[in-house]
């Protein structure tokens, strides 16, 4: 009976819908797509049911697949478009732990602490995405910080190699090495976000986007390069 | 004795076509509005009239204005301040390195749309070109010393970042605040809106980006060399374009405000040089840094 009651109920609201009609002339194209991290299919079964494993690991594959597409930057929307910040959030820690407590004489004059670290890449990522957007760009805000987020990974990358070369020795040759390893992956890591970015932006105004992203690079750059380790 | 309603209909029409001829993408819609409501008597005409004459005015003042057509919690009032091109930005730049007497910068280089990106990574800019450049001024100080031990010295970024950014917020308030009460008291007409005179600091900071990192050069007759010169330079940008407001002024506010403007600047450019570069001799650098960043 109470199935039936709230049927009654609904039926007016919903009477007026059989009303409207699509005309023929009109064609409906495009997709009617919420733009979540997962795949549409989805919606037909629910996330609860599947094992962990797979929810794991179809996080892990998307996560993967846009680490391969930094590492080999060409232009795509897939990437763009399927935004996440589990990447961002991995690299940005990892970066932050390798970098933190550098040199110990006094704790003032010490290396950045792990909080410093992490403020600077969010927020200026965050400050970065504001810039490109109020100077007219075209992209999202997750998508800015999942995009520059992501290519922090060949600084992460310069980082262990410089961990590895300092255990080494510290000398001239040890800097030389980290100066041209910390600049290349810099170099790199600028040229791979702005293949993603730029394409937002007017084309008179790329450079103003472009600049920012450099100095953001440069300084984490900086920081990993000026690492020493305690003595 | 009122002009006949033809007459007037005239008239506006001779005004529209001089104001098309002179901006022919100028819509003509609100001309057609107006006219109408014109006709109805002569009151509404002169008004009409005056405005025609000085259209030209209003229009640059509204956008000296900045055009404040969003409400502030709006994300188009902001972007309204980033409304810049890259060549427009490089020639702003060029205006503040290279201050030439008579071209006053604010008139020539930022109406109609002064921006507040250049103030802004500017600022950010010399930060970390302050902090870098002073942690590696320290470097070749010691190179003779064998107990040296880089030390990064992060927190100087975080204090380099609140001065700097505090000067180019802070001065140009209280330049705009005097300078427009000034205006008002004496009445006149010319004066910069706060984003201006923001504009005007931020862009003119930017000789101490080169400046700063030159100073990672330790000799010590060449850092004041430099601060002379970037300051002369710097300074000179604020001075040829506040002068021309304050020079109607009597004369002892007139070269007082030129005078405060000229000392804020100095203070800043000496005091970032001594607390980030700091110079110690080779054998006594690592107990004098001690030392002094001790006292920091």
């Amino acid at each position: 009976e109470k199935m039936a009651e709230v049927d009654e109920l609904s039926k007016p609201m919903f009477a007026g819908l059989s009303d409207v009609s699509i005309s023929r002339d009109i064609p409906v194209e495009g997709e009617i797509n919420v733009p979540v991290g997962t795949p549409s299919h989805d919606d037909e079964y629910s996330t609860l049911d599947e094992p962990v494993k797979d929810t794991i690991l179809r996080d892990l594959k998307a996560v993967g697949k846009k680490f391969v597409h930094v590492m080999y930057p060409k232009k795509s929307s897939t990437l763009l478009r399927d935004w996440d910040l589990w990447g961002p959030l991995l690299l940005c820690v990892t970066l932050a732990l390798m970098l933190q407590g550098g040199s110990v004489d006094s704790k003032e004059d010490g290396g950045p602490q792990f909080a410093e670290v992490f403020v600077i890449i969010w927020f200026g990522s965050v400050i970065i995405t504001l810039n490109s957007k109020l100077l007219g760009g075209t992209i999202s805000f997750f998508q800015s910080l999942c995009v520059l987020g992501y290519c922090i990974m060949p600084l992460t990358v310069a980082m262990v190699v410089c961990r590895l070369v300092l255990l080494g020795g510290s000398g001239m040759v040890s800097f030389i090495v980290r100066l041209i390893v910390v600049t290349a992956s810099f170099s790199w890591s600028t040229f791979a976000s702005t293949a993603f970015l730029a394409d937002s932006q007017p084309s008179n105004r790329k450079a103003l986007v472009v600049y920012p992203v450099f100095l953001f690079y440069f300084v984490i750059g900086w920081m990993i390069l000026t690492f020493s380790p305690s003595a | 004795t009122m002009a006949s309603p033809d007459d007037l209909k005239f008239q506006e029409f001779e005004e529209a076509t001089d104001l098309l001829l002179a901006d022919p993408g100028a819509s003509t819609l609100s001309m057609s509005g107006s006219s109408s409501t014109a006709l109805a008597g002569a009151t509404g005409d002169i008004k009409l009239d005056m405005s025609d004459d000085e259209g030209q005015e209003e229009s640059s003042e509204l956008l000296r204005g900045e055009k404040q057509t969003s409400g502030f919690w709006t994300f188009e009032y902001y972007q309204s301040f980033f409304n810049v091109d890259t060549m427009q930005v490089l020639d702003r730049v060029k205006g503040s390195v290279m201050p030439l007497p008579g071209r006053n910068f604010i008139k020539h280089t930022l109406q109609p749309s002064p921006d507040l990106y250049g103030p802004f990574w500017i600022c950010v800019t010399l930060v970390i070109s302050l902090a870098i450049s002073g942690n590696l001024s320290t470097f070749p100080n010691s190179l003779g010393s064998a107990h040296y031990h880089y030390r990064p010295q992060f927190h100087r970024v975080t204090i380099a970042a609140v001065v700097i950014f505090l000067y180019a917020w802070l001065v140009p308030l209280g330049v705009w605040g005097f300078l427009t009460w000034r205006q008002r008291e004496e009445r006149q007409q010319s004066g910069y809106s706060f984003l201006e005179t923001v504009c005007v600091y931020g862009y003119s900071l930017f000789i101490y980006i080169p400046t700063s990192v030159l100073w990672i050069l330790p000799f010590e007759w060449l850092r004041w060399l430099l601060i002379l010169v970037a300051m002369v330079i710097s300074g000179s940008v604020l001075v040829l374009t506040f002068w021309p407001v304050v020079r109607d002024d009597t004369k002892v506010t007139a070269f007082a405000t030129v005078a405060t403007i000229v000392v804020l600047h100095a203070l800043l450019s000496i005091g970032c040089k001594m607390y980030f570069f700091q110079t110690a001799t080779p054998t006594l650098n690592h107990t004098a840094a001690i030392l002094t960043n001790k006292t920091h």
